[in-house]
């Protein structure tokens, strides 16, 4: 403690109390991050164009994409929020005919020039109960991980930690290497096309540093996007989670919230309704550079295995 | 059931629905709670894992073959300078110039694919502003800014002897000399470093195929730059000469031959990623062309173009090799599976460990998305 110029031990790995102290930024800044409740969502992809506007984001791409009405696709380096759609049918097993008497007009047969409309009541009240459609919509952004693979690979120093303790990247400086892009977990940093350079949510820097929020925050008209100190969204968090669960919601949990996880915990936590791959997100992500010190020693050990290889070589026989 | 969007069906009460088995090509393999695989499997697949709407979670390297081929021609400079420099100290003269030569030309070409790489290459000198230990790339930049300088002071003080013996020029040809010998045993203390570090600039990245490589990738990159070392010297260099390039071509041959199988066969799902269409066909000819080159390396120690042709194939094995893991990776990424398997039996098994095996109404694990802290077992920091 109080030696900054030497990393902590849990620097690269493992729960740590503020990222931004990690990286020598004095305590007087709070972290902040997002809290994404995708259970509020209403998928109007407000967040999207807010994102798209402040941060002067090119179009990138008019497709439809037939998921859903996700047109978006991914975040990219275009796209720094992304609304993802699932439309879950909740369905039980289909109805069986088990030959039974029935009421009604008698079976007729069916003229393939004049097919009957789906009579909509057989499909919702099927005699197992009712069939219906669960929406999933979830508004996904960076992490803001507190141990940032991107930001640990970034070999120009053009990716940096604020004192807000997210990650952002320097345009002036980032010269396209790409290391970033396969390094983060989730897939969110990515190359702009025809610039070159890696480009990714910065948490609206421009904004918060004058006291403003997000602008995805400040659009999200269902209070979805939460703007905050991180420590009082993750109270928030597991409030709203507990109070899911409370009212029958069970399938609700947190992603991103656990210091203990792979990544040290999430800047931007999210509360959802189903497994996280279902929205596209890993289950289990965790930082590549836990196993950097691993990795060079082995590095080291095949490195003293070629002089040693061209060591033998050479001595025997002249030849 | 069949015709809803993939990876959306899983539902609370639906039963373990969900997910069309994305990737999942080859039967057998990695298909656990399979049921038959008849025609009747199209109807109602198994659930092997979930996805948005199968779409990759990871983005793929965005990197060209630039880098590939740089994967490929940091490797011989690696393992030229290294022979070279025992051409130096056993008296070699052909084998130390042709090695030198090899190695500034390599080193060259490396330089060129990285920069050509860059988004913007204009801006390649912003890789000197840090010195950044976390960033294997970084490491590497001044790993081969110190490669680069000292292999090229050691090939151009082979040019000595072709400068006048008086005036400014003579006394160039003076220290050009030892220069040369600075430069050659420098350029053979880093080599090791050049030829592995590529090996941890691959794995230290989410890319299922490189991470879960490197405990081995290392053994793969170092074998491989011998081999492709060896394989220039026999190319270049006059029989008598070639003695430790052979001995030398068979080491790398074995290391690489033997590691590629491992990442081949022994990691798991992240395995599967080698026999995806274009890797396993680069790995195969790699395998081909390596154990050909050795076994040529062997036999033809009377003949300069039996030399050749094995030197030659041990270079073209050196580069599939390097193709074939920059292709795995690739294809590692693009698939979720491969993402989202393993971590999704990570977190079961670690549910089931802390006993707090919450369900979903359908059964599957909830607590492993979110572990509670009060379950005092931590994760397992798993030490490779």
């Amino acid at each position: 403690m109080g030696r900054t110029d030497v990393p902590e031990r849990n620097s690269f790995y493992g729960p740590l109390e503020s990222p931004a102290v990690d990286a020598g930024w004095d305590e007087s800044t709070s972290r902040m991050g997002f809290f994404t409740d995708t259970s509020v969502c209403i998928g109007c992809k407000a967040c999207e164009v807010a994102c798209k506007e402040w941060n002067l984001l090119e179009e990138d791409g008019l497709s439809m994409l037939g998921m859903s009405y996700d047109n978006t696709g991914m975040l990219s380096a275009d796209s720094w929020r992304h609304v993802a759609f699932i439309e879950q049918k909740v369905a039980r097993k289909p109805p069986t005919d088990l030959g039974m008497p029935q009421v009604g007009p008698p079976p007729t047969q069916v003229d393939p020039q004049n097919m009957p409309l789906p009579d909509l009541d057989a499909t919702t009240q099927s005699p197992d109960g009712p069939v219906d459609v669960r929406w999933l919509m979830s508004s996904d952004v960076c992490k803001h991980c507190t141990h940032a693979a991107c930001l640990d690979v970034c070999p120009t120093g053009s990716l940096f930690r604020t004192e807000f303790g997210t990650v952002v990247v320097q345009e002036d400086i980032c010269n396209g290497c790409g290391y970033c892009i396969p390094a983060c977990p989730y897939g969110v940093i990515d190359q702009r096309k025809g610039d070159g350079r890696a480009w990714k949510c910065t948490l609206c820097y421009d904004r918060i540093g004058d006291g403003l929020m997000p602008a995805c925050a400040t659009a999200c008209p269902t209070k979805s996007i939460q703007y905050g100190p991180l420590e009082e969204l993750r109270e928030t968090a597991a409030k709203r989670v507990g109070h899911l669960r409370e009212s029958g919601v069970e399938e609700a949990r947190l992603y991103g919230d656990d210091p203990d996880d792979g990544v040290g915990g999430t800047g931007s936590i999210f509360l959802l309704l189903d497994q996280p791959e279902v929205y596209g997100l890993p289950p289990d992500p965790v930082v590549t550079t836990r196993d950097l010190p691993a990795m060079w020693r082995r590095a080291a050990m095949a490195g003293v295995g070629m002089l040693a290889a061209t060591a033998v070589a050479f001595v025997g026989r002249r030849s | 059931m069949t015709t809803q969007v993939p990876g959306t069906e899983g539902t609370p009460e639906g039963g373990r629905l969900a997910g069309r088995r994305f990737g999942a090509r080859r039967g057998g393999r990695g298909g656990r709670g399979g049921g038959g695989r008849g025609g009747e499997e199209l109807q109602v697949p198994p659930a092997e894992f979930r996805s948005y709407y199968g779409r990759a979670i990871l983005k793929p390297p965005v990197w060209k073959h630039d880098i590939a081929a740089y994967l490929f021609t940091g490797g011989l400079a690696a393992g030229s300078s290294l022979l070279a420099a025992g051409g130096q100290a056993t008296g070699r003269a052909d084998l130390r110039r042709a090695g030198r030569a090899t190695s500034l030309g390599a080193v060259l070409a490396s330089a060129y694919f990285l920069i050509a790489d860059l988004g913007r290459p204009e801006r390649f000198h912003h890789m000197l502003r840090v010195v950044k230990p976390t960033s294997p790339m970084s490491i590497g930049t001044w790993i081969l800014t110190t490669f680069g300088p000292a292999s090229g002071v050691a090939a151009l003080s082979e040019l000595a002897p072709l400068l006048p013996e008086r005036g400014v020029l003579g006394v160039a040809r003076r220290l050009l000399g030892p220069a040369g010998t600075v430069g050659g045993w420098g350029a053979a203390a880093t080599a090791p470093a050049l030829a592995t570090y590529t090996a941890v600039l691959l794995a230290d990245t989410a890319t299922p195929a490189w991470h879960e490589s490197h405990p081995y990738l290392p053994f793969v990159f170092g074998g491989s730059a011998l081999a492709s070392g060896a394989g220039a010297t026999l190319i270049s260099t006059p029989l008598d000469q070639t003695g430790p390039a052979r001995r030398l071509a068979v080491i790398g041959a074995t290391a690489e031959l033997a590691g590629s199988h491992v990442l081949e066969h022994r990691l798991g799902l992240a395995s599967e990623a080698f026999s995806e269409e274009v890797p396993r066909r680069l790995m195969r000819a790699a395998r081909y062309l390596t154990a050909a080159g050795a076994l040529g390396a062997v036999l033809s120690r009377r003949s300069r173009v039996g030399s050749a042709l094995a030197g030659a194939a041990l270079l073209g094995g050196s580069l599939c090799t390097r193709f074939g893991v920059y292709e795995a990776g690739k294809a590692s990424s693009r698939d979720p599976r491969y993402t989202v398997v393993p971590q999704r039996e990570r977190l079961d098994r670690l549910a089931e460990q802390n006993g707090a095996a919450a369900r979903t109404p359908d059964g599957r694990l909830l607590a492993g998305d979110h572990v509670p802290q009060d379950e005092a077992a931590r994760r397992p920091r798993t030490e490779p």
